[in-house]
């Protein structure tokens, strides 16, 4: 029979044969068919230049901040001939005093010691000046190497001290030499001084370890991330037990036992809202209602967790719907005809199946609370704190909070341990992204 | 389950130690311009007294005192510090909440007013600040007529409205745009800015009333938190900006930034110390005295602050930028730490 679906290209009355278009129509669809390709072809380039402009800045600020940061890695130390009176540290019994050695002038020690370098130093502000080359806390560091080791060298031995942070700015190039001395903080005096320990190669750059192995400290040369690190720690892992739980427990009431109706849609539409509420206002709660209520202590990584917990709740109920929601029906319809309860299907079945989705979720909520610096302000986590915490009630700070702390420091060696501070912060999120990423690959079911 | 059930146990048990430990190190709250020197002071007492170091948080004085005069107890701060003196309105907070202090004087600071070096140094008077800040002034016509909005665009707008209103010589200042950045409320910085350029400059423009409180909302002065790193980084962006902070902050920033010479003296720590620079104010530290004795290692840290080896002349708080007390207000300090 005769076929009418190509009734378009054929035209009546010539023989039921395919007739070729007119020039005109081919002009026109030409030309149509132009602009729709450079439309398209326009659409491609802004998408293009988005991303470049995109990587651009992505770039420039990388390059920003390892430029500004990778010197923090080194950290310069001068070499001091030390002799220390083992007679005023030891007791009777030719052990290290605690109590002596704590109220030994080490940082006098280090100072007379260095000075012996420079014999035509005699003026009392000189000597003082030239003091101030090493670090204030060179003392407290030698302290700590004698009290670890636990014996005390006899003689004179070479220790190498850390240089003050003008120094090792200095050291570094990122101390402008030629400018006029009333705007130096290192002074010609000092340069000279500066000068000849270069000469006699009595300093040295070595690898920064302190950064790695310290908390906070007001010498950017003894300041380090561990405390930071451990306080994001315990932070965070209070965060994930408290959110994860819940957020499942609530995920899954709200897919599959709530009834429908007003109360539930409610309750929707406000998990939605809570995941956009501005993190400042959670910290608001947490001193209203954690702190002045229950009268939990200030600074604690365990309130800390506890707020961020709150932030996160809502991102974690939200990706667990959808994983769930990802499970095909099938499943649960097999489960219930088989003769499981809910209860069964829920947790035998849909959730180790959505569990990939889950942790990927969890995993960004968590990356997104390790950046938060805001709600931790007002409970008190955005503070100086020097001893690493070991408890989640220790006070202690966190690594974006400790990153914000120095770039507001006045000292200039702060600038550049904070850009490190921020490679180190960056580093930690991109592994969890790449964790989530790896662990959706290896556990993703397609259906 | 199982895993909520045993999560759930140890929330439960974190409640349990957080709500009963006791607090074993002192907490500090307060401005940000005495923050550096309180921390220097903490942490040489962590390395040498035994005792844990101080947790220091820089809330701003306002905030600090707030939280200070809140109550007693281990979860209400030890020590708040100030770059100003209490209020009265404050005093009477911790009153009601029967906060009984100590006040000690630290030390002195000034309250900076700079520009870039790739700028002009300014050589103004006090007066120049108050006409280019306040939100309305009277006269701008010069014909007598009431206050009105301020209306002055640039330095050397000011400059001729200053020297025809004090009747004093005009000081040069370049047409460049007002822009200045000044604290935000909460600071002690601006209370100190109030007091002693606004005020005071207000009466050398002979200017009576309480026009001076009110700052400029037009663009011309620009609250900035309270990040000084931030200012100064804004000050090298752009050589017409000027911003206030603390005599520390311009004390490490002296290759990027220059101080502006206020009613003919230079910014320096001997006119700080004289009290020649019209900027110069004291810096505060208020003790709670009932935390004296219940918090363990409130009295030494005192004796570590207050004392001659960090406050002095050859104290380890001066190379940070703090200017010593004069020999009389350091004996008052010295005698004051008998009363806790």
């Amino acid at each position: 029979m005769n076929d009418h679906s190509n009734s378009v290209s054929s035209s009546p009355g010539a023989s039921g044969l395919y007739s070729a278009p007119t020039d005109v129509r081919m002009a026109h669809i030409a030309a149509g068919l132009k602009k729709r390709r450079a439309a398209s072809k326009r659409l491609r380039f802004y998408g293009i230049m988005a991303i470049v402009t995109a990587i651009g800045f992505l770039c420039i600020l990388l390059t920003t901040i390892i430029s500004n940061g990778y010197t923090a890695l080194q950290q310069t130390e001068v070499a001091v001939v030390i002799e220390v009176p083992a007679g005023e540290i030891l007791d009777d019994a030719g052990a290290i005093d605690a109590e002596k050695s704590r109220n030994f002038n080490w940082a006098g020690l280090v100072k007379r010691s260095f000075r012996k370098e420079f014999p035509e130093v005699t003026g009392m502000l000189e000597q003082r000046s030239l003091g101030e080359l090493l670090s204030a806390n060179a003392g407290y560091d030698l302290r700590l190497q004698i009290e670890d080791a636990g014996v005390v060298p006899t003689g004179p031995v070479t220790y190498w001290v850390k240089a003050s942070d003008d120094v090792d700015m200095l050291m570094k190039g990122r101390m402008d030499r030629t400018i006029d001395e009333k705007m130096r903080r290192i002074k010609d005096d000092q340069l000279v001084w500066f000068d000849k320990t270069v000469a006699k190669d009595n300093i040295r750059l070595v690898f920064n370890s302190t950064f790695f192995t310290m908390a906070d400290s007001r010498e950017p040369e003894s300041a380090g991330v561990l405390g930071a690190i451990v306080g994001s720690a315990l932070a965070l892992i209070v965060t994930v037990v408290l959110a994860l739980p819940l957020a499942v427990m609530a995920a899954v009431y709200l897919e599959y036992f709530a009834p429908p109706g007003r109360l539930t849609d409610f309750i929707e539409v406000n998990v939605n809202n809570l995941a956009a509420v501005p993190s400042i206002v959670f910290g608001l709660l947490g001193l209203a209602v954690f702190l002045g209520f229950f009268g939990m202590p200030r600074s604690a990584p365990l309130v800390g967790g506890m707020v961020l917990a709150l932030m996160t709740l809502p991102t974690i109920i939200i990706a667990t719907r959808a994983s769930i929601r990802a499970v095909p029906s099938s499943i649960r319809d097999a489960a219930l005809g088989l003769g499981a309860s809910p209860m069964q299907t829920a947790l035998d079945h849909i959730l180790p199946l959505a569990a990939p989705g889950i942790l990927t979720g969890t995993i960004i909520g968590i990356a997104q609370a390790l950046g938060e610096t805001a709600p931790l302000i007002m409970i008190g986590m955005v503070a100086f704190i020097v001893d690493v915490p070991t408890s989640f009630t220790d006070p202690a700070t966190a690594l974006p909070v400790q990153i914000f702390i120095w770039s507001d420091s006045a000292e200039r060696a702060f600038y550049e341990r904070s850009s490190l501070a921020i490679m180190v912060l960056l580093l930690f999120l991109i592994s969890m992204n790449l964790a989530a990423v790896m662990l959706r690959r290896k556990f993703e079911k397609k259906w | 389950m199982r895993f909520s059930i045993i999560s759930a146990g140890v929330v439960a048990g974190m409640l349990v130690a957080g709500g009963a430990q006791a607090r074993d190190q002192i907490s500090i709250v307060g401005s940000s311009t005495v923050y550096p020197f309180a921390t220097i002071v903490a942490e040489k007492f962590g390395q040498s007294s035994g005792f844990k170091t101080p947790v220091i948080e820089s809330t701003g004085t306002g905030g600090g005192m707030k939280l200070f005069c809140k109550g007693i107890g281990v979860e209400h701060p030890d020590i708040t510090n100030a770059s100003r003196a209490m209020k009265s309105s404050e005093a009477k907070l911790c009153q009601e909440a029967g906060v009984e202090f100590q006040e000690f004087i630290v030390g002195n600071d000034g309250v900076a007013v700079s520009n870039s070096l790739a700028g002009q140094k300014f050589n103004i008077s006090i007066a120049h600040i108050a006409a280019a800040l306040a939100a309305e002034l009277p006269d701008q016509g010069y014909g007598g007529e009431g206050a009105k909005a301020n209306g002055l665009k640039t330095w050397a707008d000011v400059d001729a409205y200053v020297a025809k209103a004090t009747g004093s010589a005009a000081s040069g200042l370049p047409a460049q745009p007002l822009q200045i950045m000044v604290p935000p409320p909460t600071s002690g910085t601006r209370d100190a800015m109030g007091e002693l350029f606004m005020k005071a400059g207000w009466k050398k423009l002979g200017l009576d009333g309480d026009g001076y409180k009110k700052l400029r909302e037009d663009g011309a002065a620009i609250e900035v938190g309270e990040n000084d790193s931030l200012i100064i980084e804004k000050l090298v962006a752009d050589k017409d900006m000027f911003g206030i902070f603390g005599y520390s902050f311009f004390d490490q920033n002296r290759d990027k930034v220059q101080s502006s010479v206020l009613d003919g003296v230079e910014l320096n720590f001997e006119n700080i110390a004289s009290y020649k620079y019209p900027g110069a104010r004291p810096l505060f530290v208020y003790v709670k005295k009932q935390h004296v004795g219940v918090i363990p290692g409130m009295k030494e840290f005192i004796n570590e602050f207050v004392s001659e080896k960090a406050m002095g002349m050859d104290g380890y708080l001066f190379p940070a930028g703090l200017v010593p007390l004069s020999e009389d207000d350091f004996a008052k300090q010295m005698a004051a730490k008998n009363s806790l």
